[in-house]
């Protein structure tokens, strides 16, 4: 009984080290974006100060707003590429070079970001040498984003797509569809979920990428991760607190939402299913 | 393919499908479909029988359009259909998987097919009516196919394919899916649904009761051939090849060589007895042949019986009881084991056969079939 219960303990020990481990930052930063101790480790008392800062902070807003606007675009382009990418891999099993595409289109996932960077930038470089365009800006971190994030939305809308019955197709060519119908009319609408969630994904990479972005900018173009950072080392700002909690707000919002709506679906799904089987067995 | 000249001298109106020379070969070397030909009349529910990889999916793949035929011709109602794209072809098929769409609902799925034909609305809505209760889902109509039982979708599964009055139907092993309970009724339920519609039916199945019940012709396959085309009492009870009598049920296959040849009877000399055909058949004497006989016309009795012919002895090694009847595994003389089935026509326990006993197997001379191939 004494080790039952030691076991327990134990096991609570360890979720709690772990949640103080996860989290305690977090409520530290939290807590500390309403300090009004213009120095970030020592509490005088609450205030609203930085929020204010904040609001009047034009260049850290212009910051937050091109990580949004990056992130929604590259997340759009990611999706894009990325369902062709999982089409070409699952639904055409030969072709010349599938294996070389099916081992290079993950490889940004593996890949350090810094390589990818530099290699991008030189890229970039040389081009512009060429060229005279692209300018470093805008367009070449958007560029950096979607690479990465291809490789993401690939991997997501593979999975999904490997799991659907592929006979789904030829059932809808068989009634009629011709293939661009297949497409718009059965597999696209079955793939939403995946798409959904791929853009998820790949918008909160592209949102919190510091390594490709830097290597990737221009002058006039910092992304809120790149404003945190470089003031960081000029040593922190409160006002970054306040920035901070804002987005974690917004992101929990968000995940609770969402969570909600799955479960909310889950349980709907469980409860039609238990109906067409009372149903069937009357 | 003595049965495909027959076939090919019917009246051209009747015919609905017609297959010629059809071949599939996969990465230049694998033969899937080997030179398949073939028609069915209006009506008809003709079954592809054969156990997995002998080409009756690929047939039937080709069939639909699925996959190109490397050579050879199908043509449906007197036109060829060989390249034309599924889409476009009056044909529909019943998959397997049922595939139906999971995002649609039964009456959405129903309605697919002929929303893509531009068919007016209000017909759309008659005919899906129609469809469903035909099939008795009108109170499901609103459901997704998650929503229903396994024998709900196959009948949605049916009804869609059906919807758009296809000239011919596919049937991809339809049962496959169903525990055994279920197949049963289900079976009938679809072989009602398709009389009832009339249309003409090919189906492909490994299971050759599901092929006997439900179809008026059956074709076995082979390595991508067909063995024998034919009715199904006539392939069971008149099987043109070993491969074909091994297939299609139980079977004890003696091997012998023909004594006596004449007009009206044969005897086959096998290394148990002496078989005495009472009919005559395509052969010579001193030709060396198969006598199959099936486990159900052997006759068991503990008593030797009289004559010559037609019997042998040995000892039961093995009972195997059913219920409805009781299979016995007898061990002959020469260590041939064969299988030989009893009625259980009565409810007494012991009809005196059990383990070691020595027994006698009987049949009368039209229950065997001699292979000559």
């Amino acid at each position: 009984m004494s080790q039952a219960s030691n076991n327990k303990l134990f096991a609570k020990g360890w979720m709690i080290a772990v949640y103080t481990f996860l989290y305690l930052p977090i409520i530290t930063l939290v807590v500390f974006s309403f300090n009004d101790s213009k120095l970030v480790t020592v509490w005088s008392h609450a205030s609203f100060r930085w929020y204010e800062a904040l609001v009047k902070d034009t260049a850290l807003i212009e910051a937050v707003l091109l990580s949004l606007k990056i992130a929604f675009l590259s997340a759009l382009m990611s999706v894009f590429f990325g369902t062709f990418t999982a089409f070409a891999l699952n639904r055409y099993k030969r072709f010349k070079g599938r294996t070389l595409l099916s081992s290079m289109s993950s490889m940004p996932l593996v890949m350090p970001d810094v390589i990818v960077g530099l290699s991008l930038l030189l890229m970039i470089v040389s081009v512009q040498h060429w060229l005279g365009y692209p300018q470093k800006g805008l367009l070449t971190i958007l560029l950096g984003h979607a690479l990465l994030g291809t490789a993401y939305a690939a991997v997501v809308v593979t999975s999904r797509l490997r799991e659907m019955d592929s006979k789904l197709d030829e059932a809808a060519m068989d009634l009629g569809c011709k293939p661009w119908q297949v497409f718009t009319l059965v597999t696209f609408p079955l793939l939403t979920p995946a798409l959904v969630s791929a853009f998820l994904l790949t918008f909160t990479l592209s949102f919190d990428d510091v390594v490709l972005s830097s290597f990737l900018s221009g002058p006039g173009y910092s992304t809120m991760p790149m404003v945190i950072f470089s003031r960081a080392r000029l040593g922190l700002n409160p006002t970054i607190n306040a920035v901070a909690t804002v987005t974690i707000i917004v992101v929990t919002i968000a995940v609770i939402a969402s969570s909600f709506y799955t479960s909310y679906q889950e349980r709907k799904r469980r409860r039609e299913e238990a109906q067409a089987y009372s149903d069937t067995n009357k | 393919m003595a049965t495909t000249a027959k076939e090919n001298s019917k009246p051209a109106q009747d015919v609905l499908l017609r297959v010629e020379g059809l071949t599939k070969i996969y990465d230049g070397t694998v033969k899937a479909v080997d030179d398949v030909s073939l028609t069915v009349t209006k009506g008809e529910i003709f079954a592809l029988l054969g156990g997995s990889g002998c080409g009756k999916s690929t047939l039937l793949r080709m069939l639909a359009g699925f996959e190109i035929p490397t050579k050879g011709k199908i043509f449906l109602a007197n036109q060829d259909i060989t390249n034309l794209p599924p889409y476009q072809r009056p044909i529909n098929m019943m998959f397997q998987s049922y595939a139906l769409f999971p995002h649609l609902s039964v009456w959405e799925n129903v309605a697919f097919g002929l929303k893509r034909d531009g068919m007016p609305k209000d017909e759309i809505a008659a005919r899906v009516e129609a469809m469903l209760s035909l099939a008795q889902l009108n109170k499901y109509a609103k459901r997704k196919p998650h929503q229903l039982s396994g024998g709900q979708q196959q009948r949605v599964a049916l009804v869609r394919s059906l919807a758009k009055r296809p000239q011919l139907l596919l049937l991809d092993e339809p049962l496959g899916a169903l525990d055994k309970k279920l197949r049963e009724t289900t079976q009938l339920e679809l072989v009602n649904i398709i009389e009832e519609v009339g249309v003409t039916c090919v189906l492909v199945t490994h299971d050759q009761e599901e092929a006997m019940t439900m179809a008026s012709r059956i074709a076995v396959m082979s390595e991508g051939y067909f063995l024998q085309v034919g009715a199904p009492d006539a392939v069971y009870e008149m099987p043109n090849s070993r491969q074909v009598a091994d297939f299609i049920g139980n079977v004890n296959i003696f091997d012998g060589v023909i004594e006596e040849d004449e007009a009206d009877h044969v005897t086959v000399r096998c290394a148990e007895c002496v078989h005495y055909v009472g009919h005559g058949v395509s052969g010579h004497s001193g030709m060396a042949v198969g006598v199959a006989l099936r486990p159900e016309k052997i006759i068991l009795s503990k008593e030797k019986p009289k004559g010559d012919y037609n019997w042998c002895a040995g000892e039961v090694i093995e009972i195997v009881y059913f219920g409805a009847h009781t299979t016995y595994h007898l061990k002959l003389d020469s260590g041939k084991v064969i299988k030989a089935q009893e009625l259980n026509n009565t409810r007494d326990l012991s009809f005196g056969l059990t383990w070691g006993d020595r027994a006698y197997a009987q049949w009368n001379d039209l229950a065997m079939v001699v292979l000559t191939q």
